[in-house]
């Protein structure tokens, strides 16, 4: 098997058997009833991962995502009580405010040669202050719009909801699937996390691909908010407190390399519903408590981040004998 | 893990001389900072500068401003040495939940003060070691080692406090949160007295170069026969025991133990006094003393957002503003403009 799908069949199995496990404790967790939940539970963090795999594939990581999902929900929530404008409207100026946001980290991390890690960071400042400085408190949202979309869903057989926003992640992660491994710019970030002097002296533009790879984190980060309004109906400078922290553990249990140029999006979905997977069984033991989720996913992340290292440190010493002989 | 490349952007700019005289030293562009924000704060609020002794310690904002600068300069202390390895911990302030919980569950449980006190001290120990080993024995990237920490420990804390907020009242560690020493509070002789043997330790031994030469090229610094491993182990564990340490005085101050909410994105804040301070995140030379300034100077941008009677959300605001313009100034590019214009007055 190739090398860099190893991970992702270890992620797949181990979903596969825990699942089986959690089923033959709880028979029902079997139905289409808890899969539609999964959907509706992860979609904001589902949305936020497919932009995060591909800042991890290119070899860095944005720390800006859950506060730029917390200002996202403020942003709508004033847009639309405050301002009066149709939540459509509001999406869209969202969208391109979180767009704008992301090409600036972009073009910071290249242009001033700043690590990733330290641009978002101040991006994660910048965008919670900015949310909180728009309304410290939380803004509920009562619009048709959003009542609509909250009944509107399609009915799977068992009677199992696929909701509006469910969809809205399964279409994100059809996106990314195709923009990874079907376009150029897929093509660019692969090759830029492998490595950055590589992929520049091989002609891939590092720039634009940088500038672009932070602003398609933020936009989906965005529409991540988007989702997570409609989730919640409200607007709260504090919401989605962490998700960063889920999300680049979602990337990294989908096996994706931390070190950039290995993985892939669907990986990260599996990632996404492993987490769903831990929380649904917390929540149906009933007796375990909620703090439980964080120790358990971060077993998960140890387990995933020795695994890879278990997988790749064997190839490189066999290279470096072949260029001996 | 490190692949073999060749690095075509420019080798990052060395930081200038150590200054020699005291008056150089102070003309650094971390106390100017500093001083003008204390003098900002001392416009908006005029008896910022005041001082009384009451009670037999000293009372006033500037004593505030230390006092409540000290956890965050703590961290930084520990911080400092983990980034001049070329490294980051993002676990100290899950490290000082966990820290202040065990203090605060054993003296709840009716053990010893100095045996929970050494029980927390020794478990912020442990969870350093831990990151050490996965740094050094499995050579994962510090940022993603010392996340797997930052995501379980609250998870850990919140284990050992039963998801409930344990208060206590047990003098010993209410006087390591609100107590005094010789007129001082404290934290802000505990972090006095750290920075001060921190400081003595690496700079008086080799032990500051060592650091410093794993930072720039860990490769290079084994090959130089230094047990790089080993060190980065103790640099870590270090750094834990300085989160631990700040846990307790965190959960003596509030006089409980907040799984929660102690030292929640006290890490970012520690990593930003140290950059302020003027370590590079590259690895490198750093400076402890200069840290502890950073996260003065960050404190007393709180206290000054604070007494101007803006909302305390500005905070974040600013200090984004802070980082910003500081990466800018650090920033190759800026180097590369300076650079020719230096280059261009010299050949008019």
């Amino acid at each position: 098997m190739n090398r860099s799908l190893r991970p992702l069949f270890a992620t797949a199995t181990i979903f596969a058997l825990a699942y089986v496990l959690a089923v033959i404790q709880f028979p029902t967790m079997f139905s289409t009833r808890v899969f539609g939940n999964f959907l509706t539970d992860n979609a904001f963090l589902g949305v936020a991962a497919v932009g995060m795999t591909f800042v991890i594939l290119s070899g860095g990581i944005d720390l800006s995502v859950g506060a730029v999902i917390g200002f996202t929900t403020v942003l709508i929530a004033v847009l639309v009580m405050w301002a009066g404008l149709h939540p459509l409207v509001a999406f869209a100026i969202a969208l391109a405010v979180a767009a704008l946001f992301g090409a600036a980290m972009g073009a910071a991390i290249h242009y001033l040669r700043v690590p990733s890690f330290i641009v978002t960071l101040a991006g994660m400042f910048l965008a919670r202050g900015a949310a909180s400085v728009l309304s410290p408190d939380s803004i509920g949202i009562k619009h048709g719009f959003y009542t609509a979309v909250s009944k509107s869903y399609i009915l799977m057989p068992g009677g199992g909801r696929l909701t509006v926003i469910g969809l809205i992640m399964l279409t994100v992660f059809a996106f990314g699937i195709l923009l990874a491994h079907r376009t150029r710019f897929g093509s660019c970030v692969y090759a830029l996390g492998g490595s950055e002097t590589s992929a520049a002296l091989m002609g891939v533009p590092v720039a634009r691909t940088t500038v672009l790879i932070y602003t398609l984190s933020s936009t989906l980060a965005g529409l991540a908010g988007v989702v997570f309004s409609l989730y919640t109906s409200a607007g709260y400078s504090l919401s989605a407190l962490g998700v960063e922290l889920d999300a680049i553990a979602a990337v990294v249990i989908g096996g994706t390399l931390l070190t950039g140029g290995y993985g892939l999006v669907a990986g990260t979905f599996i990632g996404v519903m492993l987490q769903g997977l831990v929380q649904t069984y917390i929540v149906f033991d009933g007796t375990l408590s909620s703090w439980w989720t964080k120790i358990v996913i971060g077993g998960l992340l140890f387990m995933f981040i020795l695994l890879q290292r278990l997988v790749f440190t064997a190839a490189p010493r066999r290279r470096k004998l072949a260029w001996k002989t | 893990m490190t692949r073999p490349t060749i690095e075509l952007r420019p080798a990052h700019e060395p930081p200038g001389p150590r200054p020699k005289t005291l008056a150089e030293a102070l003309v650094r562009p971390q106390f100017i900072a500093l001083a003008t924000v204390l003098l900002v704060n001392w416009l908006l609020f005029p008896g910022f500068f005041s001082i009384t002794w009451q009670d037999g310690r000293l009372f006033g904002s500037l004593i505030d401003v230390l006092n409540r600068a000290a956890p965050v300069a703590i961290l930084a202390i520990g911080m400092t040495a983990v980034i001049a390895t070329k490294g980051v911990d993002l676990s100290v302030g899950a490290v000082m939940a966990i820290a202040g919980a065990v203090a605060a569950a054993m003296v709840v449980a009716g053990w010893p003060a100095g045996l929970a006190v050494a029980a927390a001290l020794a478990v912020g120990l442990v969870c350093g070691l831990w990151n050490g080993v996965l740094v050094t024995l499995l050579d994962i990237q510090p940022i993603i080692a010392t996340l797997v920490l930052m995501v379980a420990g609250r998870g850990l804390a919140q284990l050992v406090t039963e998801g409930s907020i344990v208060t206590f009242a047990d003098p010993v560690l209410i006087f390591i949160g609100t107590g005094s020493v010789l007129g001082l509070p404290t934290p802000v002789a505990i972090a006095l007295l750290l920075m001060t043997g921190a400081a003595l330790l690496v700079r008086r031994t080799a032990l500051g170069l060592l650091i410093e030469a794993v930072g720039v090229n860990r490769s290079a610094a084994r090959f130089a026969g230094i047990r790089s491993s080993a060190l980065l182990l103790v640099v870590y564990a270090f750094a834990g025991l300085c989160a631990a340490i700040s846990g307790l005085i965190v959960a003596g101050d509030i006089r409980g133990a907040d799984a929660n909410n102690a030292g929640l994105w006290l890490e970012l804040d520690a990593i930003l006094a140290v950059v302020i301070g003027g370590t590079s995140l590259l690895g490198g030379r750093f400076s402890i003393p200069m840290s502890v300034v950073g996260a003065l100077i960050i404190q007393a941008m709180n206290t000054g957002i604070l007494i101007s009677g803006f909302s305390p959300e500005f905070n974040l605001v600013v200090k984004s503003g802070v980082i910003i313009t500081i990466l800018i100034l650090q920033s190759p590019l800026a180097a590369s403009i300076l650079q020719n214009r230096r280059m261009k007055r010299g050949r008019t």
